[in-house]
């Protein structure tokens, strides 16, 4: 294979390729993904930057009261980190989704999002709960909340330039309940047809006073459920349950692929948001 | 552009010399090496049957550029014996019948090794969520986690005598 490879020794190193490259190189962080189209020649990459190596964005912490998660943090690394599993606990379930153990001990979070697919596993989660996504150039940080990121199908508000370097969590409201459900074929090495993530609040006398919900697989992107969300507002829970479910099968836009179709999908849709809007009385 | 690369493999210390960075080290295993133990299954890491441990953790060798292992250690299916001595693990599971074409064999020893090393006593859940990577065709899977049970347990006897 004619290609050149590049593995810069630090993240400036990194960024100084980025910025003198003329086209922008192929990344290869884990590789879960790249490999694959390697393997099945859809791609013969001339030029790769190798980040792998980057250690400094492999940490997880939590810095000025948020959860900050490198890029380069593995779905194996955020299984087994106290911080991810008290502050963030739907995106430990997420990551326990994701392939199996040989996928989840190389595949990252930023090659998750980077990678930009609908399917994405990780990704309704960091909408749900919210996230601000650091990127870095040689012109330094830039962040992009994580509902502004997808410009459209496998479209990143990302530059030529620019890596994601971390993912800053918005903490959960007190008293929220966050849940996580992926719909496939299988409980491992499965695309999912239809994901959920959710973050709910409900008070003392069982009305939802705050909702966020996001879906993936039933749209070009990993979409906020907004029309959801309003509908179960203020109301009580086996109301809010219903308005929302229905609310949420008009609002996602599935289509029929190989693995499911566009009417299973926006029904299991209604669903799952019926379902995790009723699993807020856990909380009451 | 081609690379050296020194690593571990099956705790001997060598160097691959010459090789492009992005050969699978599935390839280095076996075309470089000949250390045909690994398999290729399907290259695209749904299979597990390429799978090998990478400083002691299961990964997929079909999808790893040889590029990225320099510095590694890394353990095949030729590393679990000991010379031509199967090692418990191996020996039991073929006894209880988890192995017959044998191709899934070695991801799935690999795999299992690295949940016996960290968990001495595994539940069946938690072995079959330790082999959820590794496809077989042939057993259906009760033999193999039998397989794996019992032989965990084997272990845990041998360290307690």
């Amino acid at each position: 294979m004619n290609v050149v490879v590049t593995r810069p020794p630090s993240l400036p190193k990194a960024l100084e390729h980025l910025a003198e490259a003329e086209d922008r190189p192929t990344i290869i962080a884990g590789g879960t993904d790249l490999m694959v189209l390697v393997n099945a020649r859809a791609i013969a990459p001339e030029a790769v930057l190798d980040i792998h190596g980057l250690n400094v964005l492999r940490g997880i912490r939590v810095q000025g009261g948020r959860l900050h998660i490198g890029a380069l943090a593995s779905y194996r690394d955020i299984i087994g980190s106290e911080h991810v599993q008290s502050l963030a606990p739907a995106l430990v379930e997420a990551s326990r989704t994701v392939g199996a153990v040989q996928i989840q001990a190389r595949g990252t979070l930023g090659g998750n999002v980077a990678n930009a697919s609908p399917a994405g596993d990780t990704l309704p989660v960091l909408a749900a709960q919210g996230c601000d996504v650091v990127l870095a150039s040689t012109n330094g940080e830039r962040r992009v909340r994580f509902d502004d990121l997808f410009l459209g199908y496998r479209r990143l508000d990302m530059r030529p330039d620019e890596l994601i370097v971390r993912f800053e969590m918005d903490l959960l409201p007190e008293g929220a309940v966050s849940g996580f459900r992926k719909v496939g074929t299988r409980l491992a090495q499965a695309i999912s047809k239809v994901m959920l993530a959710g973050v709910g609040v409900v008070d003392a006398g069982g009305t939802v006073t705050s909702l966020r919900l996001a879906v993936g697989s039933v749209a070009p992107v990993p979409l906020r459920l907004h029309a959801a969300e309003t509908a179960a507002l203020g109301k009580p829970l086996a109301e809010a349950a219903e308005a929302a479910g229905e609310a949420a099968r008009e609002e996602v836009t599935p289509i029929d692929d190989v693995r499911s179709t566009a009417d299973y999908r926006r029904e299991v849709t209604g669903r799952l948001v019926a379902r995790f809007v009723r699993s807020l009385a856990r909380s009451i | 552009m081609n690379v050296d690369v020194i690593f571990h493999l099956n705790g001997r210390r060598l160097t691959v010399d010459d090789v492009s960075p992005m050969q699978r080290l599935l390839d280095t295993l076996r075309e470089e090496l000949r250390f045909t133990g690994t398999k290729e299954g399907c290259g695209e890491g749904e299979c597990g049957a390429c799978t090998v441990l990478l400083d002691g953790v299961p990964v997929n060798s079909c999808l790893i550029p040889i590029g990225q292992i320099d510095g590694a250690s890394i353990t095949t299916v030729e590393g679990l014996s000991e010379g031509r001595e199967l090692s418990t693990l191996q020996r039991v599971f073929v006894e209880e019948g988890g192995a017959q074409c044998g191709i899934c064999t070695p991801g799935i020893l690999l795999a299992a090794r690295a949940l016996l090393d960290e968990q001495s006593d595994p539940s069946r859940d938690a072995i079959r969520e330790a082999i959820a990577g590794n496809l077989c065709r042939c057993t259906g899977y009760q033999r193999i986690v039998e397989g794996i049970e019992k032989a965990a347990a084997e272990e845990r006897a041998a360290k307690e005598a």
